[in-house]
């Protein structure tokens, strides 16, 4: 099957400068993906390329096989909301039943509860909303479309923690009724870590990590307590961090721990803690190459 | 981890959820027969992607634990609670008791002392009794 986005060797420079360098991945059918990084890593730029608003410099994307570059047939699929998204000085309202009439998948119902979770006004001119309000509508849009395609862009810039929550809560229980791809940029690991089945991690214009989110959970091990017995226990093991005060350490180790392995951890009295997602992000984005290779391979 | 309903974010989700589930069954909140919820119903109330609560129902489903009946979900298997304690059991050593014999030797405890520790704690709560 033809996946819903390929893009293979794509490279996009500015002046000098390489916002993306060589990029090739493809999106999984009906997976939401996280796309994930630093700021300047070149999610934008991958996303603004994806959904044909921008042009490669080199290599090539496919949207459903074909070249989304001024492609109606392909951009009716699928639905794009950036962060600094501007849109016409229309009502909220207005605005919303003319975005419906582009997506032929569109639920009015979906959107209408949307507007009451988010309490918008619907007859508010989108000029005098507050930054907040005007994420909540690129959220509406962005669901309501249910297009076979979504894409996020940190989407929530103004939104409050709990607006947060109805964007994720509303974004699983669409997505588990009517199933699509999603590539979601964002930053906010910790909050959208349960919602993403794959990451996709950039850094400096790379993709550094592709994996399945599960797989990635336990695949780096924190082992802190007695400097020596910390050091027995990681023998042998990659390491990719290590700090020591006195005579106590805490090392990273990269690599499922069996059960096995674990007991000489608790005679030593060592604590083992397992890496969450946004701390094996923040490792991956910061030294790319060898050490983001390991950890695919380990996963 | 946010939000996650006590899931934590270092371990598998998948392999959590399965976890929760069979904890569920072996100590009777989910009896032998009775529905699970679906994977949509846990992406909801775990707040994880329905694909990963997905995976580890199949999980259990693989070990026998539940069945699928078509077109109405999963169900508890008949044996699970009684498989699950007794995987439990065997388990019970090494996650129990031998931590428990390493410390107490590292504090110069012997088995005559322990296992009178053992035995006065056991008195002094409530409805055990060895």
């Amino acid at each position: 099957m033809t996946p819903p986005i390929s893009v293979t060797g794509l490279t996009r420079r500015y002046r000098g400068h390489l916002a993306l360098d060589n990029v090739t991945f493809d999106a999984q059918d009906g997976v939401i993906t996280g796309l994930l990084g630093r700021n300047g890593a070149g999610k934008t730029t991958l996303m603004k390329i994806i959904t044909g608003q921008e042009f490669a410099s080199a290599g090539d994307v496919r949207v459903f096989g074909t070249n989304p570059v001024e492609n109606d047939a392909v951009l009716r699929r699928m639905v794009f909301v950036r962060e600094d998204q501007i849109y016409p000085d229309f009502k909220v309202g207005h605005l919303l039943r003319t975005a419906s009439r582009f997506y032929p998948d569109w639920s009015d119902e979906l959107a209408d509860t949307l507007l009451a979770d988010f309490d918008l006004p619907a007859g508010r001119p989108v000029k005098k909303l507050s930054r907040g309000m005007r994420s909540a509508v690129g959220i509406i849009i962005g669901l309501a479309a249910r297009a076979e395609l979504t894409l996020f862009d940190e989407p929530y810039a103004g939104l409050d923690a709990v607006a947060r929550q109805v964007f994720y809560d509303r974004l699983l229980a669409d997505y588990a009724a009517y199933p699509r791809t999603v590539l979601l940029s964002t930053h906010l690991i910790d909050e959208t870590a349960g919602l993403l089945e794959r990451v996709l991690v950039m850094d400096k214009g790379h993709v550094v990590l592709d994996a399945m989110a599960d797989d990635l959970r336990g695949v780096a091990t924190r082992v802190s307590g007695p400097a020596l017995a910390v050091d027995e226990f990681t023998a042998g093991h990659p390491v990719w961090d290590s700090r020591r005060m006195g005579s106590q350490a805490s090392v990273v180790v990269v690599g499922h721990l069996a059960e096995p392995d674990r007991a000489p951890a608790m005679a030593g009295r060592l604590t083992l803690e397992p890496l969450s997602l946004q701390e094996l992000v923040v490792h991956a984005a910061g030294r790319p190459g060898p050490d983001a290779q390991m950890m695919r391979t380990s996963a | 981890m946010r939000e996650m309903a006590g899931l934590d974010e270092g371990t598998p989700l998948f392999a959590q959820i399965a976890g929760r589930l069979a904890e569920e069954i072996a100590d009777g909140g989910l009896a032998e027969g009775e529905r699970v919820p679906s994977s949509n119903e846990m992406a909801a109330y775990y707040r994880i992607n329905p694909a990963t609560a997905a995976k580890g129902i199949s999980m259990l489903a693989d070990e026998g634990l539940l069945e699928k009946r078509r077109g109405i979900g999963m169900f508890v298997a008949v044996g699970a609670r009684q498989r699950l304690l007794e995987q439990r059991r065997k388990q019970f050593t090494e996650r129990h008791i031998e931590p428990m014999i390493t410390e107490a030797s590292r504090l110069g405890i012997d088995a005559d002392e322990l296992t009178e520790l053992i035995r006065k704690s056991s008195s002094i709560e409530e409805g055990v009794t060895l």
